[in-house]
């Protein structure tokens, strides 16, 4: 017996055959679409992708440098600007993706997992975006932690969720939520990327999964 | 056993094109930037201060002993909130589902004594008249308790402010003006900020007993309105000055607006005392059916009868291009 070549049994060659059988390179980098794809829908995904990127970008400069610096310097007034608007955008285009998804009905031919977790990218952003406005350290911080209780209170979730309490909204806002949405963006496109993008509604109109 | 179908399969018969991903990728990541950098250069975002008790307490003298004589009468939010601070309030329940009471007071507030007496105490230590008052009013019985604190908050209705200090009509308030007006000079010196805020600790970014008892005052919730911020001004989507707020949030936002959710008479059992679980529940609800979509007849073939995707798919429906 060759013990130099893992067996049949071996977890790590199992793994490896599914991703070659499931997503070889050629579909997670593919350097060809079908031609209806030359359409200005598809665009909303990629510059969500995009967003999200300049989101992330000056979040970490904003968190490397600490919740003073952006309101005493200008630099850093300047970066929490770019990380306010890249929210706003990044919620403008995901929402402009999402409609388009749902008009073409995206879900189709085995792809329902895929806009699942698309709405559930959208609820982790809302969230997200929630404790970021929480984390400003200023009257709107102020006013919408003291509105926003009552409402968190009531569903039961405040008494672990404490919006009134900074540390806990910023330590959400600057690692466990970016590190989810991150994670579900990437493998929200890694099941585009399997199963490719979904086909036009046919004459006979196929919008079931 | 079906197999998956591969791209290869799903695609077969269809003309393919060369599309250069990252390239797009890359194009949308810069055409993105430019748009994020120059909203930043020329929009800048907003960082209104925020509200000190000090300020209030300088701002808004009358407002503040207000606020505290009501602490001590128990009738302000907080003071009569439920759990998860006290157990003084039902909170809101929809018939038997009450999930505000499920895990109890995990954040416990005792307003009287957290907001108003503890930080007299304090103040006491180097305040023979201040301490003697306190004494007073530990001593009553809450009946004359009560009738002082009424009496105090009527009074303050017609108070005059002169220099920071609050004057009243003479009455039988009991300890409370000198209670108030050390509690008053306390605040406005910025020394209840921090005696809130730290409370024995060194570090500290839980900012709870301020919040709570700045949110139980006039002050802070009127600058709020003057700044359209709140919930009846569907002040989620706003932001101070002409800033977006969370504009996403506005199909929650809209149920406070309309009934039963703004109503006080409301429908099978909900109305606007207990909108927020009433809308928490709705919002539950409508979010699940979105991620459902997939599998809810009607809503996933909508997309089918609305003729958007003929639009979006102008290629493949013209009977020029199509393969």
């Amino acid at each position: 017996m060759d013990t130099t070549k893992p067996g049949p049994s071996s977890w790590t060659l199992r793994v490896r055959q599914l991703l070659e059988r499931r997503l070889p390179m050629d579909h997670l980098l593919p350097d060809r679409q079908p031609y209806y794809v030359g359409s200005w829908v598809y665009v909303f995904g990629v510059i969500t992708i995009a967003a999200v990127g300049w989101v992330v970008l000056s979040g970490v400069v904003l968190a490397f440098m600490g919740p003073q610096w952006w309101h005493d310097s200008r630099l850093g007034r300047f970066f929490n600007s770019m990380h306010f608007w890249s929210v706003q955008l990044f919620f403008i285009f995901m929402v402009l993706h999402l409609w388009g998804q749902y008009f073409m009905a995206g879900w189709r031919h085995g792809r329902a997992s895929t806009w699942l977790i698309g709405v559930v990218i959208f609820g982790i952003s809302i969230l997200t975006a929630f404790t970021g406005y929480l984390s400003q350290q200023n009257f709107d911080a102020q006013y919408i932690a003291i509105n926003a209780k009552d409402a968190m209170n009531a569903a039961g979730a405040g008494a672990f969720f404490n919006v009134l309490n900074f540390g806990q909204m910023y330590g959400l806002h600057v690692m466990l939520l970016p590190i989810g949405v991150i994670l579900l963006v990437a493998l929200h496109i890694v099941m585009v990327r399997m199963r490719g993008v979904v086909k036009p509604i046919d004459a006979e109109g196929a919008a079931r999964s | 056993m079906k197999t998956m179908q591969t791209q290869e399969e799903y695609y077969s018969g269809v003309r393919m094109l060369r599309y250069d991903l990252l390239k797009e990728l890359v194009l949308a990541v810069a055409g993105v930037g430019i748009v994020v950098l120059g909203l930043s250069a020329f929009l800048s975002s907003p960082d209104v201060a925020p509200v000190t008790i000090a300020t209030w307490a300088q701002n808004d003298p009358v407002d503040f002993e207000t606020t505290a004589t009501n602490e001590l009468a128990g009738s302000t939010t907080s003071a009569a909130y439920g759990n998860p601070y006290n157990t003084n309030g039902p909170g809101q329940s929809w018939g038997p589902l009450a999930p505000q009471k499920w895990f109890g007071t995990r954040i416990p507030i005792d307003s009287a004594n957290e907001f108003v007496i503890q930080p007299l105490q304090r103040a006491a230590s180097s305040n023979t008249a201040l301490s003697a008052q306190l004494d007073v009013w530990q001593k009553a019985s809450s009946d004359q308790q009560g009738k002082w604190t009424a009496a105090y908050s009527a009074a303050l209705a017609t108070a005059t402010v002169k220099d920071g200090q609050v004057t009243v009509a003479d009455g039988d308030y009991g300890p409370l003006p000198v209670m108030m007006s050390n509690l008053l000079g306390l605040a406005q010196a910025g020394g209840l900020d921090g005696l809130l805020q730290v409370n024995g600790r060194f570090y500290q970014t839980d900012y709870t007993p301020s919040l709570v008892f700045m949110g139980d005052g006039g002050y802070l919730p009127g600058l709020a309105h003057q700044a359209n911020l709140t919930g009846s001004q569907w002040g989620m989507m706003n932001e101070t000055g002409s800033y977006p707020g969370q504009t996403w949030l506005w199909l929650y936002t809209m149920w406070y607006q309309v009934p039963p959710f703004n109503s006080s008479t409301g429908f099978l059992g909900i109305n606007s005392g207990n909108a927020d679980l009433g809308i928490i529940i709705l919002m539950t609800l409508l979010t699940a059916a979105l991620a459902l979509v997939p599998f809810i007849p009607i809503l996933r073939d909508i997309p089918r009868w609305i003729p958007i995707h003929r639009l979006i798919w102008r290629a493949y429906y013209s009977p020029k291009v199509r393969p």
